[in-house]
């Protein structure tokens, strides 16, 4: 057994260590303020190579895996959970499935200026009545001669709205002209910019301002038959296959936004004198940052574990829902405690724990609920 | 151009730095190691140069076998290769000795110009760079803020006390990089995954045919004394207590 990170782990993770401290972390609440898209930061993201770790170079990528992706998005996340989820969606699931299921042809037209940072993914799977229920989803797709028209609306859908974004792969219910028992899902991939297909108005969120929500509207959406992605018939299946790595990507934005929680707690903790001596003499307070300590190596282990089996193509469907569901549900707990260490300060939006503490609950919706974690793990044990 | 940029990995700015009890030198067991940020400067101009005139960077550095991870961190920002001086007799050499073993191993490849930062900030001396220049009986420009090389010459900006000199030199001469030289790239994802391929010499005192002698030795290390914690004077009555605050001055500090 051997818990080293090799050479190039090592280095990712302290160079984006060190561009969240330098780049990411003084603008990080001006950002969440104005809710303008970090595009500079985004920039120079894409010149660094942080957007295609994973995937080899005659692709974009950098020739690196997917421990070394993760590595990157705790730092990130640390700095800025936001820019740590827009990285998930566009790498981790949209990227990675051009790469897995993609044709030649879809490779070389969207994932090389995607993994480049030139363009950003978007994926677009929950609807107004298929949230956990993804399989419920309503929207269809027809062919017709040699087109698919796209009719539904997917919401809640996370990099839309950058200028930058290219594209969002659709699942969507696939009318046979033949007879067929059940309709098929089947995944689409739908550029901006196509007509029929509009955005609906930026959501108002409780946090991740500057992150580029929309509703997808397909109204006779008509796309090339060649935007049709992957196998017929495996489209859920496809989707679901990159939300596992999905998953990993909340885990390690959960680590990350704990430990700018932990970090924050412990300097402030050495600092506030309160009964002539500072808070963190007292077991109360001292013990509360223990335990945020060790629970974040808990979950850091857990998310790196999950990458190595990935790495080494192995299973990891329970690895990776455990991942998910502590790291998420730790990064609450350790937010709330870090807010209450901070006092009335906690409350105050001049200090980065309230930001933090607005941004922690989202980790245990998105990429599969808490609940639906629980229902993977469940269905898995046999 | 062939251009050395000279590295040293040190303590991380925010280690927590303990002397070991024998006082003979730091606890190294949890310290986060980096490359000093003066050599870092260094190896960013070091990169610009070749970008702007073509040719080729060498890093170089005196340590243990943790300081590969320096090299191939200059070898990530862009360089081409890297000389790894790895003796034990070298391990916290004096800056004498430790700029005797660069000078030895940069005199068997072509040099035109030579960068190491100003000084490292574990043992603060900052004599590295001069004694290399002197060794190898070259020019040298120290805490240079501003450079530009061209037509076989070199162009710095040394701040001093509320001026500065702007120094001319030929080549090749040693530039020791002071703050505010460049801002240093971060190593990009490409970078990272191509500097294992890129070659180290790894080389002792023996290969390199030098005397390890120190010139001078560390007799023992002591931690700074620990700040006695400050007084506060309690009372209601601010002029009590600023009538306490004076006598005190000239009663126990004896400064008034
Ligand atoms: C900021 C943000 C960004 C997002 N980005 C994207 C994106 O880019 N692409 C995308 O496709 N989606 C995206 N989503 C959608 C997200 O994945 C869904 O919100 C999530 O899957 C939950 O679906 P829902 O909101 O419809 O909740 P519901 O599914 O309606 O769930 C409501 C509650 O019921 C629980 N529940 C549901 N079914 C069960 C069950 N069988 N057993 C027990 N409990 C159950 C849930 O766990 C939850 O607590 C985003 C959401 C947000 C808020």
């Amino acid at each position: 057994m051997d818990f080293s990170f090799t050479e190039e782990q090592q280095m990712i993770r302290d160079m984006s260590r060190k561009f969240a401290d330098d780049v990411v972390m003084p603008r990080a609440e001006e950002l969440e303020k104005t809710g303008e898209y970090p595009y500079d930061i985004l920039a120079q993201m894409a010149d660094l190579g942080m957007m295609g770790i994973p995937f080899p170079e005659n692709y974009g990528g950098s020739g690196g895996d997917w421990t070394g992706m993760h590595l990157c998005i705790e730092e990130l996340s640390r700095g800025d959970a936001t820019l740590g989820a827009l990285l998930d969606v566009t790498t981790s699931v949209v990227a990675q499935e051009l790469y897995e299921f993609g044709t030649e042809e879809q490779k070389q037209k969207w994932l090389i200026p995607m993994a480049q940072g030139k363009e950003i993914g978007a994926f677009g799977l929950t609807e107004p009545g298929a949230g956990s229920d993804a399989g419920a989803t309503k929207t269809t797709a027809q062919l017709n001669g040699d087109e698919w028209v796209i009719n539904g609306t997917k919401q809640f859908i996370t990099n839309i709205g950058l200028d930058t974004a290219s594209i969002v792969i659709i699942t969507a219910r696939t009318k046979s002209t033949e007879e067929r028992k059940r309709d098929q899902i089947n995944t689409y991939i739908v550029p901006k910019g196509t007509q029929g297909f509009t955005l609906g108005k930026r959501y108002d969120k409780m946090s991740w301002q500057h992150s580029a929500t929309h509703e997808c509207i397909f109204e006779d959406c008509r796309i090339p038959r060649g935007y049709f992605l992957g196998k017929e018939g495996r489209g859920f299946a496809q989707h679901l296959a990159v939300l596992q790595t999905g998953r990993i990507s909340i885990a390690a934005m959960s680590v990350g936004l704990a430990q700018a929680c932990f970090e924050a707690s412990l300097k402030y903790a050495k600092e506030r004198v309160q009964f002539g001596q500072p808070i963190y003499n007292f077991q109360g307070v001292s013990f509360k940052i223990a335990d945020m300590a060790m629970n974040i190596e808990l979950a850091r282990n857990m998310y790196l574990k999950a990458c190595w089996l990935k790495d080494n193509n192995m299973p990891h469907v329970l690895e990776a829902a455990y991942a998910k569901l502590f790291a998420s549900e730790m990064c609450e707990k350790v937010a709330s405690d870090a807010y209450q260490i901070h006092g009335g300060y906690g409350f105050m939006n001049e200090y980065a724990v309230s930001r933090y503490y607005k941004g922690c609950k989202i980790l245990q919706i998105v990429e599969g609920t808490s609940e639906v974690q629980r229902m993977v793990i469940s269905r898995n044990l046999g | 151009m062939n251009i050395v940029a000279c590295v040293k990995q040190v303590p991380d700015t925010e280690a927590l730095i303990k002397v070991k009890p024998d006082g003979s030198g730091i606890e190294e067991g949890g310290i986060k190691w980096v490359m000093n940020p003066y050599d870092e400067f260094g190896v960013e101009e070091a990169l610009k140069l070749k970008e702007k005139l073509g040719g080729e960077v060498t890093v170089v550095s005196v340590g243990p076998a943790r300081t590969m991870e320096t090299i191939r961190t200059a070898l990530a920002m862009g360089a081409e290769k890297g000389i790894h001086i790895d003796d034990p007799a070298l391990y916290n050499a004096d800056a004498y000795t430790t700029a005797n073993a660069l000078a030895a191993a940069i005199k068997e490849i072509p040099y035109d110009i030579i960068f190491c930062g100003q000084r490292a900030i574990d043992g603060d001396m900052g004599q590295v760079g001069s004694i290399l220049a002197e060794l190898l009986d070259i020019p040298q420009c120290t805490i240079v803020t501003k450079l530009d090389v061209g037509d076989g010459k070199a162009t710095a900006v040394k701040p001093i006390e509320g001026a500065q000199l702007v120094l001319e030199t030929s080549l090749p001469c040693v530039i020791t990089a002071q703050k505010g030289l460049n801002e240093p790239r971060y190593a990009s994802l490409p970078g990272i995954m191509k500097a294992k391929k890129k070659p180290v010499d790894v080389k002792n005192a023996a290969a390199l045919g030098i005397s390890v002698e120190p010139k001078a030795k560390i007799e023992k290390m002591t931690p700074p004394p620990a700040r006695p914690p400050g007084k506060i004077i309690e009372g209601e009555d601010p002029a009590a207590k600023a009538a306490e605050v004076i006598r005190l001055l000239r009663e126990e500090a004896k400064v008034i």
